[in-house]
């Protein structure tokens, strides 16, 4: 069962940073458009993102759920030496979903409020997914120091070291690129489809770079990313099929094939997270000193997980048909 | 500011604001479906925009409850990391139900929102009633884990150890029924009055008193009926708290002294120092009969009870007996509402009957806040009762007062910008709905 609970988490993790990432993303692309087109690009993502968006963000919460009540040990390292960028990433989350609704509900759509909604919208749209990476990344960046003895080694220089600040930007110009991905599909217009495709453009190439940087920082800080992705089979399988993935996304983009490459987005992103968890599973919190936290041994007791695990699979057969067939119903409402 | 206390006023001001959306997120989109189900079967107008209008304001509500309730779920680990550590794999089979109830309610919401005109009329419908029941869950859920730290259970406690681990039991402690009880009814009542108080000050105001008149109605019903079985189900968590909590029990009741005959007390101001109460009026026996069905079996006072084990008790006093005058007082607005609607027809046109709850409005809430006063200042020292002290749990990150300011502005702004919003609402109803 614990193997379950591990598949569960890991599911919730890959599909917060594909649905919620995306979602971040429609408002990261909103910030990088010029003010002419700002209003074309709310109006498509608005109808993409707006029946779903609460839906895609529950996924932080499954996953938050199975870190404390089947990991506690993990959660509670996390939330103790993590938990400035944790704060920032919460106050995002926070400025961020009340802005979308309350623009959306406002019951007088005046120009002044509509402005100020947009601009926190936008905003925290990019900050959220910057701290969600460099919390990630600062997981495994091996800085988090239980014999810390100062407030700056202990609470600071845990996250705010190169790695975990790169891995952040790598974070923020993948979630814009699933976006664009994801909005070349929704667009009605040639004229959009092709604002989206030059962004995703961009984002892609955001991506490329700070992925550079990622490897730099992680030399420079001592982690041995390198060693995780390319000195296994399954890693480096994995890394070369993100990258083939990416080259028949864009020749089927070329094509005119704009909704089955968000299929391919997802499964590169999907990749990249695999390549880099797979070398340390089951170790998921790497700490400086070498006493990494594991799922295997860091768990609940087993009557815990034996109950989280039915939960959770019980849980499933509720919420996957509901959300697939959310999904489903206002796709086809679009279409027709 | 101390770091602990920062962080315990952190906590409370997240709760505190928190509960608020949630009961509101529970108990409104039951109003919306009576109201939809109304639209559907009698094809008036004005239900269909009472629904819509509510539901706008439900959107909003459910929005900031999401994202204040996805902090809670990190604030537990940011603020209480030692205790998550130990209690998280006990008390966290709630959590766990809840997070899957409050997804299904999430994907309901936006069936339901975004459903109009697109969805078949009985499922668009059913989606409504969907996020009703997963809501009142959630509520249920969620203060069932509350109620484990009041009384804990499912779990042994040998030096240090927490072993032989059994979440179901712990969750289905002792307590848990009556407090989920006690909450899902102070919901509906708070939400009831309040729903029902604004919609009473606009028909005060003569605007558009068809459309208020029958959403008063609708969230009267609830508001009136929850505040009359409301003294039953205090009545049941009065008695438990005071055979697992004696402590929360004696504070509340500001009881110093174990006497036979234990005196009911209202109001009167706790001397802490002296060990007495001041300007109360009393009340021989009426606390032990109470609690024990007797007048004379004496009820366990404050002065068996180590000092360093008691919790404030001025404010649990307090707090007990705002939350206890509003709940009397709202029982008594809901039998005159059902006195007038049964015998007093006339009333019901009346100014002052609409003035009545116009002045109930904000009270269900006050009760609500003041009751949770109660239930956690009163089991301080403790965070699970008789296991860990609260002290022992707060995160070792110094500076948590300024994470205190900072949540402080922020749920200050929310607020403000909630209130706006509802008032933009409200101001446009002759517009929205008026054809």
């Amino acid at each position: 069962m614990l193997y379950v609970v591990i598949g569960f988490l890991f599911f919730a993790i890959v599909l917060y940073f594909l649905l919620g990432g995306a979602d971040f993303g429609a408002g990261i692309i909103e910030l990088f458009t010029s003010d002419d087109n700002k209003s074309r690009t709310r109006r498509t993502s608005y109808q993409a993102i707006g029946p779903i968006w609460e839906a895609n963000h529950m996924w932080l919460i499954i996953a938050i759920v199975i870190l404390f009540v089947g990991f506690p040990v993990i959660y509670s390292e996390i939330c103790t030496y993590l938990h400035i960028p944790l704060l920032i990433m919460l106050m995002g989350v926070t400025a961020r979903g009340t802005a979308f609704s309350f623009r959306n509900y406002d019951a007088v759509k005046d120009d002044k409020m509509q402005a100020l909604y947009n601009h926190i919208f936008v905003y925290s749209s990019f900050i959220t997914p910057l701290f969600l990476g460099i919390t990630a990344g600062s997981v495994i960046s091996r800085q988090v120091d239980p014999a810390a003895d100062s407030f700056l080694t202990a609470f600071v220089f845990s996250w705010l070291n190169w790695f975990s600040v790169a891995v952040g930007f790598f974070t923020v110009a993948l979630c814009g690129f699933l976006a664009a991905i994801y909005l070349i599909g929704e667009a009605k217009e040639q004229f959009d489809v092709k604002r989206f495709t030059k962004k995703a453009v961009i984002m892609n190439a955001a991506a490329v770079g700070f992925g550079g940087l990622v490897f730099l920082a992680a030399e420079v800080e001592n982690v041995h990313l390198a060693h995780w992705i390319f000195g296994n089979p399954v890693s480096l399988t994995a890394v070369i099929a993100a990258s083939m993935s990416l080259v028949l996304l864009w020749y089927l983009l070329s094509k005119g094939k704009t909704k089955v490459i968000r299929i391919l987005a997802g499964f590169q992103v999907t990749m990249i997270l695999v390549s880099v968890g797979y070398r340390h599973f089951p170790n998921v919190m790497m700490v400086k000193g070498g006493n990494n936290l594991s799922l295997l041994t860091n768990h609940a007791p087993a009557a815990t997980i034996n109950d989280l695990g039915w939960a959770l699979l019980v849980g499933s057969l509720f919420i996957l048909p509901a959300l697939g067939y959310l999904y489903y119903s206002f796709q086809k409402k679009k279409e027709a | 500011m101390n770091d602990f206390l920062a962080a315990r006023s952190q906590m409370a001001l997240s709760l505190g604001f928190h509960i608020i959306y949630s009961c509101i997120g529970m108990v409104m989109p039951v109003f919306m479906a009576i109201s939809h189900y109304k639209w559907i079967k009698t094809n008036d107008h004005v239900y269909k925009n009472i629904t819509q209008a509510w539901s706008k304001g439900v959107a909003i509500f459910f929005a900031t409850g999401a994202v204040s309730g996805t902090m809670l779920s990190f604030e537990l680990g940011l603020l209480w990391p030692k205790f998550m550590e130990h209690a998280g794999p006990i008390f966290g089979m709630p959590f766990s139900f809840e997070g899957v109830a409050f997804f299904i309610e999430a994907i309901a919401l936006g069936f339901f929102l975004y459903g109009w005109n697109r969805l078949n009329k009985w499922f668009h419908w059913v989606t409504g009633i969907v996020v009703g029941v997963s809501g009142v869950i959630s509520g249920i859920l969620v203060v069932s884990a509350n109620s484990w730290m009041n009384s804990p259970a499912g779990f042994d406690y040998v030096n240090g150890q927490y072993i032989n681990i059994d979440p179901l039991k712990a969750m289905f402690n002792e307590a848990w029924f009556s407090e989920a009880l006690h909450m899902t009814i102070a919901a509906f009542a708070a939400t009831g009055f309040a729903v029902a108080g604004i919609h009473a000050l606009m028909i005060l105001l003569k605007r558009n008193v068809n459309f208020h008149t029958k959403a008063f109605k609708i969230a009267i019903v609830f508001g009136a009926v929850a505040a009359i079985l409301q003294p039953l189900s205090g009545d049941i968590s009065a008695k438990g708290a005071a055979r697992r909590q004696p402590a929360k029990s004696a504070a509340m009741e500001a009881n110093y002294h174990t006497v036979p005959y234990s005196p009911l007390l209202i109001g009167g101001i706790p001397d802490t120092l002296n060990k007495k109460v001041n300007y109360g009026i009393e009340i021989p026996g009426l606390l032990s009969f109470l609690v024990y069905d007797d007048f004379k079996t004496p009820v366990t006072g404050l002065d068996k009870i180590p000092q360093q084990y008691q919790p404030n008790v001025p404010v649990t006093h307090y707090a007990f007996q705002l939350m206890v005058a509003i709940g009397m007082f709202l029982l008594l607005i809901a039998l005159i509402y059902f006195f007038a609607l049964w015998k007093k027809k006339e009333w019901l046109t009346k100014d002052w009957f609409f003035k009545l709850f116009v002045i109930a409005t904000p009270l269900g809430f006050i009760a609500v806040e003041a009751g949770w006063t109660v239930t956690e200042v009163g089991r301080q020292p403790w965070i699970i009762q008789g296991v860990m002290l609260t002290s022992q749990a707060v995160t070792p990150m110094p500076g948590i007062q300024y994470s205190f300011y900072l949540f402080t502005f922020v749920y200050f702004t929310l607020s403000v910008a909630v209130v706006f919003l509802l008032s933009r609402q409200i101001k446009m109803v002759p517009e929205l709905y008026d054809r």
